[in-house]
């Protein structure tokens, strides 16, 4: 979004926004209501108990290990532009008193690619909630595996989605929250095997980008391929949920699958 | 400029292949045995020349020659492995929710005497195969199908082998409106909840999520001119330069050879070709993968059911390479 102090312009529907309005709407255009992407810490703070978070895992950095071209020029950008090592923020929240493991995925980091450091965040971030019996919770966004680390991306798939079939083994519950965009390498193995999966209004949600369907020769695609609706309609998700009912939404179902978890049952 | 092509990149050696042919083909009806005998010995000649000439094509291969040689239409598929190395195989087909798919085959066979179950993505060799086979790119009812078989072998105790020789899985509409990324993360979860041993063998192209949907394997094994990638090379070179004739280069830079995915830790075993590739003696790949899956197999009957699956998620559990900064 093209922000000029006041004002704003939707990245949508292109109205233009007072800025304070648009902050008190959750980053969600009041006119078209498109859900503007926004940072992993303002997503915690409107989503979990206030000053519940405590950020872990902070000294994973990403190296170079295949030498690729650019990369390491493109990850220190990176984190000089987010102050961050990736686009993973973890660590340990509260939902209305109730204790839970969070990964929060940054667009704005690389394109919340997943390589080692993301994939063993996750993998840490499934692994909490195993071990300190609380369910876990992840926003998703990311356009795929990191191409820069090439296999070892790839292996990134198997080891967060091995993590969740522990959690699953464990009895612990698993949420998966899609937002823009989930795609790729993420949407193909952790993000779709949640327990419950919602997603934000409008969120780009697909396997192929659109690069790698136009190298393959799809052409005609429906209106609303690739979004939250497409996926609700063809039973991929539960259900789509706006940003301003995201905690409700969630607490009730950290009360309902993850009651048997807390002492003296749901709180 | 790097050749396009297999068939372009042996493309002399092919030549001399065909002469050498010709001039067989002759000397069997030569009349004459004086000229017989004299093209008989000038024969003998090309074909050492021959060896000489495979010898050193094959002694320096590149990167992208080896996504080439993984990709040549001659070389063993599936099937092909199926048949040499299995007996009493039956192929089971359908996802059993209204879906089948031909990009990914399977069923049980006895391997040495002892079930196993096989599923590996099978390509096809001229057009019509191709297309019957969707060039190997599974859509989700090729993953269902694979879970189905997952848990076959599961209830039976059965030791799984998979083969894969994907380009990529399908990404299509219609793979998207059924799921292809769900159907890929649950075969991959399904796989690490099996409790008898399950081995991988790359015996072409390892494409990306294709290919790890059916490849989280306590033993993973690559063919040594297999690829393993968690994008094409030309998918790559498309993001990085906007030029997928680029490939070349983007596939130097994936490091997508085995040789990289054993010094990363991410494969278990290379399996050595024999000189000109799996294609041009299959009867010796097959005597290879075979070799490699008994002894890999007998190692893995060491352990009990528990500490496959545990193995197995500590195999996956370490792969990744970063550092741990100091503030």
């Amino acid at each position: 979004m093209k922000q000029s102090e006041a004002f704003l312009q939707c990245q949508s529907c292109k109205k233009i926004l007072f800025s304070i309005d648009f902050d008190q709407n959750l980053r969600v255009c009041t006119y078209c209501g498109h859900h503007h992407r926004i940072s992993a810490e303002t997503r915690i703070k409107w989503t979990f108990d206030e000053d519940s978070f405590e950020e872990l895992d902070l000294d994973l950095r990403s190296g170079n290990p295949l030498d690729f071209p650019d990369y390491v020029d493109k990850l220190r950008a990176a984190e000089e532009k987010t102050k961050k090592f990736d686009s993973m923020t973890t660590g340990r929240a509260k939902l209305s008193e109730m204790p839970v493991s969070i990964a929060i995925a940054d667009f704005s980091f690389m394109g919340g690619s997943m390589g080692s450091v993301n994939g063993e965040k996750v993998t840490r971030a499934l692994e909490r909630g195993v071990n300190e019996k609380c369910p876990i919770i992840i926003f998703c966004a990311s356009g795929g595996a990191r191409m820069q680390e090439g296999l070892l991306s790839l292996m990134q798939m198997a080891k967060t989605t091995a993590a969740v079939q522990q959690c699953r083994e464990a009895g612990v519950p698993y949420i998966a929250v899609f937002t823009d965009p989930t795609m790729a390498g993420v949407l193909a193995s952790y993000a779709s095997v949640a327990d419950v999966i919602i997603a934000e209004p409008r969120a780009l949600v697909g396997f192929a980008g659109a690069r790698v369907s136009k190298q393959a020769g799809v052409s005609k695609v429906p209106d609303d391929f690739q979004t939250a609706e497409f996926c609700l309609k063809h039973g991929m998700i539960d259900t789509i949920v706006a940003r301003k009912d995201m905690r409700s939404v969630l607490v009730s179902l950290v009360r309902t699958l993850g009651g048997h978890l807390y002492d003296g049952g749901s709180k | 400029m790097s050749a396009g092509s297999h068939n372009e990149w042996e493309s002399e050696l092919i030549e001399l292949e065909k002469f050498i042919d010709s001039a067989k083909e002759r000397a069997r009806k030569e009349q004459d045995a004086g000229d017989k005998v004299l093209l008989e010995d000038q024969i003998m000649k090309l074909e050492v020349g021959r060896d000489k000439f495979l010898k050193a094509l094959y002694s320096n291969v590149g990167d992208w020659e080896k996504v080439l040689i993984a990709r040549a239409v001659k070389r063993p598929y599936t099937l092909d492995y199926v048949t040499a190395l299995f007996q009493d195989f039956v192929e089971l087909q359908g996802d059993r929710n209204g879906f089948a798919d031909n990009a990914i085959v399977g069923g049980p066979a006895s391997f040495d005497g002892r079930p196993v179950m096989i599923v590996g993505h099978q390509k096809g060799r001229n057009i019509q195969e191709r297309q019957f086979r969707n060039f190997a790119m599974a859509k989700p009812e090729g993953y269902r199908k694979a879970i189905r078989l997952f848990e076959m072998a599961q209830r039976y105790n059965m030791p799984v082998i998979s083969f894969v020789d994907t380009p990529a899985a399908d990404p299509g509409v219609e793979s998207e409106s059924r799921g292809i990324s769900e159907a890929i993360a649950a075969s991959t979860m399904k796989m690490f909840e099996i409790s008898s041993p399950t081995i991988t063998v790359i015996i072409g192209e390892g494409g990306s999520g294709g290919a790890i949907g059916i490849a989280a394997s306590s033993r993973v094994l690559m063919l040594q001119y297999s690829v393993y990638s968690v994008i094409p090379p030309e998918g790559c070179a498309a993001i990085l330069w906007r030029m997928p004739e680029r490939g070349a280069e983007a596939a130097r830079a994936l490091k997508l050879t085995a040789d990289s995915a054993l010094s990363f830790g991410l494969i278990d075993e290379i399996l050595p070709e024999p000189v000109g590739g799996a294609h041009r003696t299959p009867l010796e790949a097959f005597a290879t993968v075979k070799a490699a899956i008994a002894k890999h197999l007998a190692d893995l009957d060491k352990f009990t059911p528990e500490q496959v699956r545990a193995d197995r998620y500590a195999k996956f559990r370490k792969m990744g390479q970063f550092d741990t900064a100091l503030f």
